[in-house]
């Protein structure tokens, strides 16, 4: 089963850092979500199948053979709810990127600021008054 | 006191949440420079306990250690949770004088509150999972702050800022995860005690991977070159927030990791470590001196000083690795002093490309001597704080007979120098392009944070004894990992 | 949406799906349930509703505006990680007592911030998209 699990691993991983490496940022949103699977399974198995480490009990309670480890389980938890809030806030990153710069082509986005440093505010004014 | 250790991030929350129930303009300026004071403060106080009674410890919710998630403070952490409050003072008066109604309207204080919130979590959080998490609320608060108000340059640097991020995150947390496979622990002493048991090619192995993840974070090389390309973005009261704090959060991942966890193999990681700083060091102030515009230019500066940093932790002896500490503290200062500079300067100017500037030592000569104060200091000229830290790191280096890198670490000094010597020469000596407008009122308050940085490293300069006293007790205790075990698993049992 | 059906029976569903998320809520400290879930439920609640009536109306049965609330709830939960402190124990050290027969505690407390937080910044998302989707097709 480990085997099986680390051969859907690696097969996650390349889907997922072959999407992130596309120039469409949208690929490289689902290339972000499947590799973040990738290594949620990965956290998954390296906690091991089966149940090797039973939950903690108090001393001379009763130990629940067939329970899997509970800590990866929580680690995942954690990680996806990262991942979803990173993946929310990229969608919308992504949507005002297109507003404003009106691509998606990361290729097509201007690869230096300097012919445009960010202004403040106030200095935007400044320009407006010249 | 246990509570000590945990203000630091209890301040920060309390202030962030306040800011955001009352809601109210004025009511949060006060709030945002009341927090950022008091964070200094408890931060003082921190240091103070920690170099009086050793390593402290705090198991959050009472669960013993190895279980449940522990905060550890040692010098180390101690020290970069002092700088950041400095650097949190000096960046929330910046604010305060400028004035963004806009970005204040949209949440820069809660924001501001969440990434120190983040920043002192990673610091202190003696967790390898947790050490995950404080990432991900410092990269979220750093996310939403580098794209605030929604500019052009904002989001072309915000996506690209956001792409390496998330990789990096990703990167981390496959680390994490193989590694408690390997090992069953995700507490960082707990870790320490068990690295024995494992094969050590799976540990070099684990150990790049953490290299990675925290080498993008950094921004080392060869994955430097999304902070130049994001960092001079946002508005300067953002920008340098992030430069004074967040690549620092990298290297102290990095000095932590590669002193408990993976000390096995130092021939092979440690002499990697030493040939990346090289590379960023020289790279980085090579990059530098092409630039054409002010805040790009500091940002590459920026990078090639994480390469001192790594320098030390790469010849990893009690000397090199003070020199890599007071480094850490020296530079979150000094670049924060010249990002904020760079804010001021183009209040005045109106911009921040070095040919459409000039002139400012005829205007404003005092304010070319406060530039120069930290650039000195960043080029590590005496009597200047970063004179002590290039001192120390040479001198180590030197012992170690590293000689290779020290040439390097001299050459990259002179270059600086150089880079420094330009900027002052393009933006106060030669005379202006065009005649420029009068700068708008209200200008004066953006100096008083600058001269407090200023200050304050040419008083570390001159009166060095202090600082680098405890950076020396921050290399001993990191060298002699036995005393961090001892304080976290020792606490409760 | 201008259904009737829709909006007659939105006004009962808004109801029970809100006195669902309390359950679940009050539920969630020995068995599954909690916080985060609860506030799925009522946010749930309130996106249906603005289905149904319009975002405004939605607004309307609203306290306070969904940032505000995450605030609030960031507070809730704050105060509950520092009781802990008066009695000399650790942060976020869970303290129990006893009111009228029923166990109430900081987890509890803890719970509800989480509930306020959640509810709040999913609420405040959802009426941001909504309303950008509105402007959009009038513009």
């Amino acid at each position: 089963m480990e085997i099986l699990l680390a051969f859907l691993v690696g097969g996650l991983s390349a889907v997922g850092v072959y999407l992130m490496l596309r120039p469409h940022l949208i690929q490289f949103l689902i290339g972000f979500l499947v590799l973040g699977n990738a290594a949620n399974l990965l956290i998954f198995t390296s906690g091991r199948l089966g149940s090797q480490f039973p939950p903690l009990v108090q001393p001379g309670g009763t130990v629940l053979t067939p329970i899997a480890n509970p800590l990866p389980q929580a680690l995942i938890l954690t990680a996806i709810v990262i991942g979803f809030a990173l993946a929310a806030f990229g969608i919308v990153l992504f949507f005002r990127a297109q507003q404003v710069l009106h691509t998606l082509n990361a290729e097509a986005m201007p690869e230096s600021l300097e012919a445009a440093p960010a202004p403040s505010p106030v200095d935007e004014v400044r320009e407006e008054r010249r | 006191m246990s509570w000590l250790l945990v203000l630091p991030l209890l301040i920060p929350l309390a202030t962030g949440i306040l800011c955001l129930v009352l809601a109210s303009r004025p009511a949060q300026r006060v709030l945002g420079l009341v927090g950022a004071l008091s964070l200094l403060g408890s931060a003082l106080a921190l240091l103070i306990q920690v170099n009086a009674r050793g390593i402290q410890a705090v198991q959050v919710g009472n669960w013993p250690a190895p279980f449940g998630i522990t905060f550890v403070a040692d010098h180390l952490s101690a020290l970069m949770v002092l700088i950041t409050g400095v650097v949190a003072v000096a960046v929330a008066l910046y604010a305060l004088a400028t004035g963004d109604e806009l970005r204040e309207h949209l949440g820069y204080y809660p924001l501001s509150q969440l990434l120190l919130f983040g920043v002192n979590g990673a610091f202190l959080t003696g967790d390898l999972f947790n050490l995950y998490v404080w990432f991900e609320v410092l990269l979220l608060a750093s996310f939403v702050l580098m794209i605030l108000g929604g500019s052009k340059a904002q989001l072309t640097g915000g996506v690209k800022y956001f792409a390496v991020s998330l990789f990096s995150s990703i990167l981390f947390l496959v680390a994490v995860g193989l590694l408690y496979g390997a090992t069953g622990a995700l507490n960082m002493a707990d870790l320490a005690t068990r690295m024995g048991s494992v094969a050590p090619g799976l540990l070099t192995a684990l150990a790049m991977l953490f290299l990675g993840a925290f080498g993008l974070k950094a921004a080392v090389f060869p994955f430097f070159f999304w902070l130049p390309a994001s960092y001079p973005a946002p508005p300067v009261m953002i920008s340098a927030l992030f430069a004074g704090l967040l690549t620092k959060v990298g290297v102290y991942a990095l000095i932590r990791v590669f002193t408990l966890l993976f000390t096995q193999d130092v021939g092979f990681t440690h002499g990697l470590i030493l040939w990346i700083a090289g590379l960023t060091l020289f790279l980085g102030v090579l990059m530098a001196l092409a630039q054409g515009e002010l805040r790009r230019l500091l940002s590459f500066q920026l990078v090639s000083h994480i390469g001192y940093m790594l320098m030390g932790l790469g010849i990893l002896s009690p000397l090199a690795l003070t020199g890599s500490v007071f480094y850490a503290l020296n530079h979150m200062i000094v670049i924060a002093a010249l990002f904020l500079l760079a804010g001021l300067l183009q209040r005045l100017q109106g911009t921040t490309v070095l040919v459409r500037m000039g002139g400012l030592y005829r205007s404003h000569p005092w304010l070319a001597v406060l530039f120069l104060l930290p650039a000195f200091s960043l080029a590590g000229l005496p009597p200047f704080s970063g004179f002590w830290a290039k001192f120390t790191l040479v001198a180590a280096g030197l012992q170690a007979g590293q000689y290779a890198i020290v040439t390097v670490a001299l050459l990259v000094g002179l270059l600086t120098l150089l880079s420094m010597g330009l900027v002052f020469a393009e933006v106060f000596w030669k005379d202006a392009p065009q005649a420029l407008g009068q700068a708008p009122g209200g200008w004066g308050g953006l100096v008083v944070p600058v001269v407090l940085l200023a200050v304050l490293t040419l008083g570390i300069g001159l009166w060095a004894e202090p600082l680098l006293g405890l950076s020396q007790a921050a290399a001993r205790e990191l060298l002699e990992p036995g005393r961090y075990i001892e304080a976290v698993l020792g606490v409760s049992r | 949406m201008n259904t009737l059906i829709l909006k007659t029976t939105s006004r009962f569903l808004f109801t029970l799906l809100l006195l669902l998320s309390v359950f679940l809520l009050l539920r969630g400290h020995n068995e599954p349930g909690g916080g985060f879930i609860g506030a799925l439920v009522a946010v749930g609640a309130y996106a249906l509703f603005a289905l149904a009536h319009g975002l405004n109306a939605a607004r309307k049965l609203l306290p306070l505006p969904p940032l505000r609330l995450v605030g609030w709830g960031l507070l809730v939960a704050l105060v509950s990680a520092l009781v802990a402190f008066f009695l000399d124990k650790p942060l976020m050290t869970g303290v129990w007592f006893s009111l009228f027969g029923v166990k109430i505690g900081t987890p509890v407390v803890f719970d509800i911030g989480v509930y306020l937080t959640v509810f709040g910044a999913l609420l405040s998302a959802i009426f941001g998209l909504e309303e950008s989707a509105h402007t959009q097709e009038g513009s």
